[in-house]
Parts: structure tokens; C-alpha cells; sequence
């Protein structure tokens, strides 16, 4: 019972305006018993990060449709990294070509959730991963 | 509608009927305890005269092409000429989408719609730190007129017309239009297109906003005024509901938040000075067409009546065009499944037919592989031609709506129209729709989310996704625009601003900032810098300055 919370920062990287699924997955996440931060729109890799270490979270998933994951996801990994955080998990999600993902995982994202993606899944996925 | 002893008999025959449906049911139970809407309207089993019962013809449906506009907004509609095909293109260079364009009108396309990128949408040039990424990745670079010279190379813009879907910063994109237009030889008056221009949505759901309310609502306005004496023919802006139903709303949220825009759009505009059938008229609208067929055309011919209403009641406007809704449709990019792609062939082709058998005055079908990503040539050639089918081969342009009277759908279209009144009113007591944006997107996610669930526990079915699911090959051959894109494109800009004469930028940058400090129309001075080439970036940049940037209020 005295289980600590997952927490989790959903993050909208990029100037991609689509948020339905950043904030579905949001709220599915926090209905799924986590403590979730939802960024808003608009941020850099720098405001992400920094953001995930104020808020001390355990995940930072992200969510781009705008085809800019190649650049900005790996970003976000990398200062990640840098400022001593590298074991956050890292996940993505939005309109990525199944021929990206090799690429991402590669520098440091977990997992990607495609388009009809069940929110259980994501949800199982995370707790999983994190005990 | 009909006689009261009619009605009587029918009442009379439709008791005995409940007691044999009840019989049924028993033996052959229902398939689902409830029928519903995702607008939340009940449905019966059937519909007869009853359900209209205390309908006026007149007063609520009308001829086509008379007040209150239920059956369409011209008295011949199709039989006259068909809506316009318009497939929304832009990727990349300018130089690709020139080359887009030119294949879509070559495939019979009967006008253009452009993309553009997110640091176009948001005012930032391409060497911005912000655009990082998303150079060339939604739509086209454009920084300054020499990248509007590249798109329309050889597409004359006194004889296409040309949609485009640009927001914040589109009074500078009207400008670098009517500017390319002139150097090609055309008069301002000539060209005929139509700018979204609809920045409430854009704070509700689309993001692509730059400057706080007050500012943008004055620089819609301004558009109008402009507009309305130089280029009559403009679509000054097209209030759009299409990308609130793809943020979740449902079919009434749909119309009712797109339409309580409409009115805050006519209110400003009114406030400003302007009168209201100045600029009612050139006002359009674009809806979404999403899977629940019969819904969907309920829901074009309710907006209708709805707008109809407001302009003449509300706003006394007096031209009976300032009364007509006119609009263009997409076709529902969230109903496109990654699994199965090919299906999304046939959902595009019906949402398409709703459109149509609703009214619409412009079409865009979307293409079948874009959940995966842009779409490729050759499905691009299908969307287009499930368009040509339904104009040209399946016989449902011959005559004017011709779903009006059908039980159901008049009964549906006074549902819509009662639902969505009652958002506007709430909407109104609110405030109106600028200070209701909170309210609007909280309402969006709500709907959003229950659609997830009802997926996800299979209450609403979509295939490929949690029914009828199979193996299948990863998809080949998508469109892909490479980062080199985005570094050619700040090259390009670099040599640009090299070569401008810097002393002239600055000054009509001066200009751009008195013009904005003061009361005056901003458009003029917007174009008098696109002629020298001071870039959109540029112009953002002082309008930025002046007036601050939008915060977005995070709701969810």
C-alpha cells in the first residue's frame, strides 16, 4: 500500500499543436494511479528536462505528429543524460514510421506507442518497466 | 408537417406495432442495450411523421437556397456545378509542392490548398532556434515572397483559387499572395481564394497561435475591412470546427463551438466599425466528416439553419448571403487507422458522401496511409478520384439534399440544432467564446477520452485496431522529407537577407511597428515589406514585440 507513485511528465516537444493524444494518454495514466504533469504545448528539449527533474519524475513520455521525433525525442535523451538523470524512462508516441523506430531506440528511447495504441498497454507497459 | 388526423392514425398504428417490436425483441434481442450518437442523442428504431409533428415546413426546412438554408445554400447546388475538389498539399521545399500542386490540378483538381510548416504557422522564419526539426515537415517553408514566386511558379493565380491554411500570422501570408499575384501580371481583384484566419481555435485546439486575443481579434479585423474593398472575392476566413472534432468533440460540440467562434468573430468585427453584411458574406466555414454517416449530414444542414438564425435574428444582418453558411469538409483524419491502411479507402469515401449529401461547397479526402505519414502520390490520386465517383458516377448530384425528409434526418438535424444551441448559450453566458476557451477544451477532452474507452473496451468498433486484426507487412514506400530540406531552406534565406537593401528593411519594418502602436489597417503596411522581401520572421518579430504572446492555459 505504501507503494511510492509513479511519476510522470507528458510532454508536447516541438511547435506541433496536436495534444488530444498527449492528454488522453495523460489521463489514462493518472486514472491508472500515477502522479502525471502534462507540459502544454511548445516546449524545447531544454524546458522538458528540465521540467522531468522539478518535478523528479520516474517517465517523460512525449508526443510529436509533426515528423520532428527524429531531432527533438533524442534531444531530450541526451540532456537527459547529461544532467545525471539518464534513468528516466523515456517513452514516445504519435505519427512514427515503423523505420524510425530502429533509430530511436537506439539513442535511448524505450518504447514507442503507435496509433491505436490501447491506453492499458501503455499504462502496463510503465508499471512493468518501473517495478 | 402533416394533418392532425393523419398524425392520429399514425399514433393509433404505432401502438399496436410497440406491442409486436416488444414480441420481436424477445426472440431477437437487440445488439447493443442502448443506440446513441457520440452527441448523445438517442435512437429509436424508427421514425415516422410523429417524430415531426410539431414542425413547420417553412420555417424550418425551406427551398434550397432560401432562409433558413436547411437544404443547401443555393437553389440548384450540384446541378449547377459540382463542390470544388481541393486536396490539402504542401511539404517540403517550395519547389516540391510547386510540383504537387501542378500534379493535383493535372489530375483534374479544381483548386489548391496549401500547407504550410509550423515555423510558418507560428511566425518564425526558418534560422529561428524553434524550427529546429520542422523545416518543411507539415507543410512548406515559406520565409519571405521569393518562396510564395517558387509555390505558384507557373499555377496563375488569377484563374486557380487558392485555400490557405494559415492563422496567426495570415494577413502577412495574404500579403506575399496578393503580391505574387501582381507580379505575375494579375489585379488584386482577380485573385480568389480563401485564408483560415480562425485563431480562436487556435488557442482551443490547434496551437498554432502567436499574439493574445485582443490583438489577433484586431487583426481579423482588419483583414475584413480590407478584404471587403480590394479583394471582394476573398474568403476572409474560414471558421473552422473541422480541427476540434479531430481534438475529440463530438458532432454538436462540433458545430456549436465553431459557430459560438463565429459570432465572436462577427462581434469584434462589428466593434471594430465595420457593418455586418460588409463582411457576412465572405465569411466560410470548415467541418469535419466524420463515420457516423446520418449524423454527419444532420449535422451540415443543423449548422445551416443554426448560422442562418444567428446572422438574421442575432445580428440583423439584412443581405441574404451574410445568411448562408457556406463550407468546406475534410474528411476525419482521426478515423484513419495505421492497421489495414487500404480500409481507410472506403471510411474516407463514405465520410466524403456525407459531406456531400450535406451540402459542402469544397472537399478534401483524406488519404489512406495518413496515420502512417504524409500522404505518397499515388494515394493522394485515390482520394481524388473517390471524389470523382461520388460526383460523377453515383447519381447523388442530380437533385438538391436529398435526404430532406427522411424521418430520421429532419429528426436529427432539430436534435443537433437544440444541442448545439445549448452550448452557445452556455458559451454566451460565459462570455463568449474567448473567455470559454477552458470550458471548450475541458468539454474536447471529455469527449475525447470516452472515445478511447469505448474503443478500448470495445464498445465502438474499428477495424483492424480491436476487431478483425491481422498479421500484416510493415507499410512501404511513405513519403519522408529529409532534414537536408530544412538546411536549404536557411541557406536559401541567408542569401536572402544578404542581399536585401537593409536600411529599406528596417524602415518598413518601422512602419510595420507605428501601424500596429496605432489604430490603422495593418494589411497595407504588411504589404508594402512582403514586396521588399522582409521576411515573415521579420514581421512576426515586431508584431511579437508590440503586442506580447499568448499563454496557453494548460487544461486536461
Amino acid at each position: 500500500m505504501s507503494e511510492k507513485r509513479i511519476r510522470v511528465l507528458v510532454a508536447k516537444p516541438g511547435l506541433d499543436g496536436h495534444d488530444r493524444g498527449a492528454k488522453v494518454i495523460a489521463q489514462a495514466l493518472r486514472d491508472g494511479g500515477m502522479e502525471v504533469v502534462y507540459t502544454g504545448l511548445r516546449q524545447t528539449p531544454e524546458q522538458i528536462v528540465s521540467a522531468a527533474l522539478q518535478e523528479d519524475v520516474d517517465v517523460v513520455g512525449m508526443s510529436i505528429l509533426s515528423g520532428a521525433h527524429g531531432t527533438l525525442f533524442p534531444e531530450v535523451v541526451n540532456l537527459l543524460r547529461e544532467k545525471g538523470a539518464g534513468d528516466v524512462l523515456v517513452v514516445g508516441g504519435g505519427i512514427i514510421p515503423e523505420e524510425d523506430i530502429p533509430a530511436l531506440k537506439e539513442a535511448g528511447v524505450a518504447e514507442i506507442f503507435g496509433p491505436g495504441t490501447p491506453l492499458a498497454n501503455v499504462v502496463t507497459y510503465i508499471k512493468e518497466k518501473l517495478n | 408537417m402533416f394533418k392532425q388526423d393523419q398524425l392520429d392514425k399514425i399514433a393509433a398504428n404505432k401502438e399496436k406495432w410497440a406491442a409486436k417490436l416488444e414480441a420481436t425483441m424477445k426472440k431477437r434481442p437487440e445488439r447493443q442495450p442502448e443506440f446513441a450518437v457520440d452527441s448523445g442523442v438517442t435512437i429509436n428504431t424508427v421514425y415516422t411523421p410523429l417524430d415531426l409533428a410539431d414542425r413547420d415546413y417553412e420555417q424550418d426546412l425551406g427551398l434550397p437556397g432560401e432562409y433558413p438554408f436547411t437544404r443547401g445554400v443555393q437553389p440548384n447546388l450540384y446541378r449547377g456545378r459540382l463542390w470544388t475538389m481541393r486536396q490539402y498539399a504542401g511539404f517540403g521545399s517550395a519547389e516540391e509542392t510547386n510540383q504537387r500542386f501542378r500534379y493535383l490540378l493535372e489530375q483534374g483538381q479544381t483548386g489548391l490548398s496549401c500547407a504550410f510548416d509550423l515555423p510558418t504557422q507560428i511566425g518564425y522564419d526558418s534560422d529561428h532556434q524553434l524550427a529546429r526539426g520542422e523545416i518543411g515537415k507539415v507543410g512548406v517553408a515559406i520565409d519571405s515572397l521569393a518562396d510564395m514566386e517558387t509555390l505558384f511558379d507557373q499555377i496563375p493565380l488569377g484563374k486557380v483559387s487558392t485555400s490557405m491554411t494559415i492563422n496567426a500570422p495570415a494577413g502577412v501570408l495574404l500579403a506575399m499572395y496578393i503580391a505574387c499575384a501582381e507580379k505575375q501580371g494579375f489585379k488584386k481583384s482577380e485573385i480568389n481564394g480563401t485564408i483560415q484566419n480562425d485563431v480562436i481555435k487556435e488557442y482551443i485546439c490547434r496551437g498554432t497561435y502567436i499574439l493574445p486575443p485582443e490583438p489577433s481579434m484586431r487583426l481579423i479585423s482588419n483583414i475584413f475591412e480590407y478584404c471587403s474593398k480590394e479583394i471582394p472575392q476573398w474568403n476572409t476566413i474560414s471558421i473552422s470546427g473541422y480541427h476540434i472534432r479531430e481534438a475529440g468533440a463530438t458532432a454538436a460540440q462540433e458545430i456549436a463551438f465553431t459557430l459560438a467562434d463565429g459570432i465572436a468573430y462577427v462581434d469584434a468585427a462589428i466593434k471594430s466599425g465595420l457593418d455586418v453584411d460588409n463582411f457576412g458574406p465572405r465569411l466560410s466555414f470548415f467541418f469535419n466528416a466524420h463515420l457516423n454517416f446520418l449524423e454527419e449530414v444532420a449535422k451540415f444542414r443543423a449548422a445551416r439553419r443554426v448560422w442562418a438564425k444567428i446572422m438574421r435574428e442575432r445580428f440583423g444582418a439584412k443581405n441574404p448571403r451574410s445568411w448562408t453558411l457556406r463550407f468546406h469538409t475534410q474528411t476525419a483524419g482521426v478515423s484513419l487507422t495505421a492497421q489495414q491502411p487500404m480500409v481507410n479507402i472506403m471510411r474516407t469515401a463514405f465520410e466524403a458522401l456525407s459531406a456531400v449529401l450535406g451540402g459542402t461547397q469544397s472537399l478534401h479526402t483524406n488519404s489512406y496511409d495518413e496515420a502512417l505519414a504524409l500522404p505518397c502520390d499515388e494515394s493522394v490520386m485515390i482520394a481524388l478520384r473517390t471524389q470523382q465517383v461520388i460526383g460523377y458516377e453515383i447519381g447523388v448530384c442530380d437533385l438538391v439534399d436529398p435526404l430532406g425528409g427522411s424521418y430520421y434526418i429532419e429528426s436529427l438535424t432539430n436534435a443537433l440544432e437544440e444541442k448545439c444551441m445549448d452550448y452557445i448559450n452556455k458559451i454566451d453566458a460565459l462570455g463568449g467564446a474567448v473567455k470559454a476557451i477552458e470550458y471548450m477544451q475541458k468539454e474536447i477532452h471529455n469527449s475525447a477520452y470516452q472515445y478511447q474507452l469505448a474503443i478500448d473496451n470495445k464498445k465502438k468498433t474499428v477495424i483492424g485496431v480491436n476487431s478483425f486484426q491481422m498479421e500484416e507487412k510493415p507499410p512501404e514506400g511513405l513519403l519522408k522529407v529529409d532534414l537536408s530540406v530544412g538546411e536549404r531552406q536557411v541557406e536559401k534565406l541567408k542569401k536572402l537577407k544578404a542581399g536585401r537593401d537593409q536600411a529599406k528593411v528596417e524602415s518598413l519594418l518601422k512602419a510595420i511597428r507605428e501601424a500596429a502602436e496605432s489604430d490603422a489597417n495593418l494589411i497595407p503596411v504588411f504589404i508594402d515589406a512582403v514586396k521588399e522581401y522582409v521576411t515573415l520572421g521579420e514581421i512576426c518579430g515586431v508584431l511579437r514585440d508590440v503586442f506580447g504572446e499568448y499563454k496557453q492555459q494548460i487544461v486536461f
